[in-house]
């Protein structure tokens, strides 16, 4: 009897001691500074989801830290777990080879660790991942093109900063371009994810080739370069131009109809928030959470705009 | 002894020098073979938009060589160009309601980017000079500052031009005067007027002969902290009229506005050889050296025999072929 009573105390005990640690939910958000359009992006929703996470589970303290390079970063998530005294971390790493060491002592310490976007070179670093979709973003891209094309014409490609990410989405879109022999990629050079050398980049293109249908800009920001190009050379030759992430100013044009911007590919910053709502429903409910978790890249035409279209965003 | 200005004044005057025509060579040499390799690269439009480009860099630079001739250094050109091209946007738009989308709001803006830029140019030659900090510090300080306040502004995104005003602006880039775009004959203009003052002028030589012997020009009487002060704001002043001519271009303003400038503008004046240790420049030199470094970026664009992946190298060799040149000739 009193065995059974002293276990019935320790299970009641070990339920509560559960289900506190359970409800205390402190979850601390790892993110780079919003240096550019997209990161800028990630801060907006982080703290957006913020708002929203406290208000639907009560007792959870969410934590957002932005982070200007990747050894910042690394110093925060020592902070955010002695100083916060955090049990759950959402990180969009800087770099993913030197945060991995840093976030694997911090899962060692049984903090509960979801990656965004960037997975760490050791996934053993990592209780759940959640990522866009960069192969996607090619090949939606280049199925795009192809398709408005009717398989036959000739385009240029402007690429991002040499990175992974980058290799991912030109190869994918290059495996596309194999089914259609008749469309020939004239070059592809990078333009660094900014405006400034979307727009050189482009105007070199123009001098150098006197006939082009399309322009793959892979990013909205390079696009904008690029379409001012265009139009400072009165050049009517090209059909239309793709970019790519989901900039609100594009998606805009998309909306309305423009005519060199016919449609966008998603990569969107707002996986934060997936992210960010996943790991907290996982923590508080006690559910395993699904690993790895595609946000997909999908393709915006004037039909599906308006549901990409976030005028509040910065980007 | 106490004769500061008489090695100056010996030096015979750059008026028709060779001595700067090492990068001249490497500019010449570059645009042979990137004819031979793209024949548009001679094109009329071709020319013109790479000179168009170059005019931002290239009047910073004009700039850029009085602070370096004088010993010092800016660091902070590219962040205070985006910033500026971002208060600019920001107090245009503010305006637009009362001013209208006209010629009155664009004036307003333009001013306060060259009121911004003198604003800056002080701050940094009073830190330096009467808080006695190295330039190199004190501009590594605000490179920082500057951008973090512009992104901070931008909340990362982008701060854009309304477009009436934007429409209104843009032939200030955009246009052209006798065939020849707007912001080629502004180049041309910063670049002779620089080069006025520093040859023809006692602004110029109190300059040349800080930069040789800072000791020697204070025992000349010469007010050191202020003809220092002075370069700043001309650097200020310089960014401030490239930024003008920057912000019609794409009429936004980003964190990645005027990236890397520092860095380009400092090479160009370098290579169109003025001292990085100061006493001596030319401003031949530094307009040679600043369209020879955009010409190398689009003779990359405009062919494909070298790997995309191997484009700074190639940027990295001319540069040291060029300075090579230059040593040659001293």
């Amino acid at each position: 009897m009193k065995t059974i009573l002293r276990s019935l105390v320790m299970l009641g005990a070990l339920l509560m001691m559960a289900a506190l640690a359970q409800n205390k939910v402190v979850m601390g958000v790892s993110i780079p500074a919003a240096d550019h359009g997209w990161t800028a992006g990630i801060v907006y929703w982080a703290n957006q989801t913020k708002g929203e996470l406290e208000k639907m589970y009560p007792g959870i303290q969410v934590i957002v830290k932005t982070a200007k390079d990747a050894s910042e970063q690394a110093n925060q998530i020592q902070d955010l777990y002695t100083v916060n005294k955090i049990n759950t971390l959402v990180i969009l790493p800087y770099e993913s080879a030197p945060l991995t060491k840093p976030v694997a002592a911090l899962k060692a310490k049984g903090v509960f660790v979801t990656v965004v976007d960037r997975g760490l070179t050791d996934p053993n670093a990592q209780n759940a991942y959640v990522a866009g979709d960069n192969p996607g973003l090619g090949k939606v891209s280049g199925e795009y093109v192809a398709k408005q094309l009717g398989g036959k014409g000739n385009i240029v490609i402007l690429r991002g900063i040499p990175t992974v990410i980058d290799n991912q989405r030109y190869d994918a879109f290059m495996a596309v371009m194999k089914n259609y022999p008749g469309i020939k990629v004239l070059d592809a050079k990078y333009a660094n994810w900014n405006r400034d050398d979307g727009f050189k980049v482009m105007q070199d293109f123009l001098t150098r080739f006197k006939q082009i249908d399309a322009v793959w800009a892979q990013d909205d920001d390079i696009a904008v370069g690029v379409l001012k190009a265009m139009d400072e050379a009165k050049r009517t030759d090209i059909k239309f131009v793709l970019g790519g992430a989901g900039m609100k100013e594009m998606i805009k044009k998309v909306m309305d109809g423009d005519k060199l911007i016919t449609a966008d590919v998603t990569y969107p910053p707002r996986m934060i928030q997936n992210a960010m709502m996943l790991t907290a429903e996982s923590r508080v409910k006690g559910t395993a959470m699904k690993t790895p978790t595609i946000i997909p890249s999908v393709l915006v035409t004037k039909d599906n705009a308006k549901e990409y279209y976030f005028p509040d965003s910065p980007f | 002894m106490l004769q500061p200005e008489k090695p100056v004044a010996d030096k015979p005057r750059p008026r028709f020098s060779f001595s700067g025509w090492g990068p001249l060579l490497g500019l010449i040499l570059l645009c042979i073979l990137a004819t031979l390799l793209n024949p548009s690269f001679l094109s009329l439009d071709n020319i013109f938009n790479v000179l168009t480009r170059t005019a931002f860099i290239g009047i910073i630079a004009v700039g850029m060589t009085f602070v370096i001739i004088s010993g010092g250094i800016d660091l902070s050109v590219g962040s205070m160009a985006a910033l500026i091209a971002g208060s600019m946007i920001l107090v245009m738009n503010a305006l637009e309601p009362r001013l209208g989308a006209g010629t009155l709001t664009v004036l307003v803006g333009m001013l306060l980017a060259l009121a911004l830029g003198a604003l800056f140019g002080v701050l940094h030659g009073l830190t330096i000079t009467k808080g006695r900090i190295e330039p190199f510090i004190v501009t590594l300080g605000t490179l920082g500052i500057f951008r973090a306040v512009l992104t901070y502004l931008s909340q990362g995104g982008a701060i854009t031009l309304e477009q009436n005003l934007s429409d209104h602006y843009s032939p200030v880039y955009y246009g052209a005067f006798l065939g020849v775009p707007i912001p080629i004959w502004v180049f041309l203009a910063v670049a002779l007027l620089g080069g006025l003052v520093l040859n023809r002028t006692r602004f110029g030589r109190y300059v040349q002969a800080i930069g040789s012997n800072e000791g020697v020009a204070r025992y000349a009487a010469i007010q050191v902290d202020n003809i220092k002060i002075l370069t700043y704001v001309a650097v200020g002043i310089c960014v401030a009229v490239a930024t003008i001519l920057y912000v019609p271009r794409l009429g936004s303003a980003t964190p990645s506005t005027g990236l890397l400038w520092e860095l380009e503008t400092i090479a160009a004046v370098i290579i169109g050889g003025t001292s990085l240790k100061g006493g001596s420049g030319r401003i031949t030199g530094t307009v040679i050296g600043a369209i020879l470094l955009s010409t190398i970026g689009n003779v990359l664009n405009l062919t494909s025999i070298i790997s995309v992946y191997l484009n700074a190298a190639v940027q990295g060799i001319v540069i040291i072929i060029v300075a090579f040149l230059q040593r040659g000739r001293r």
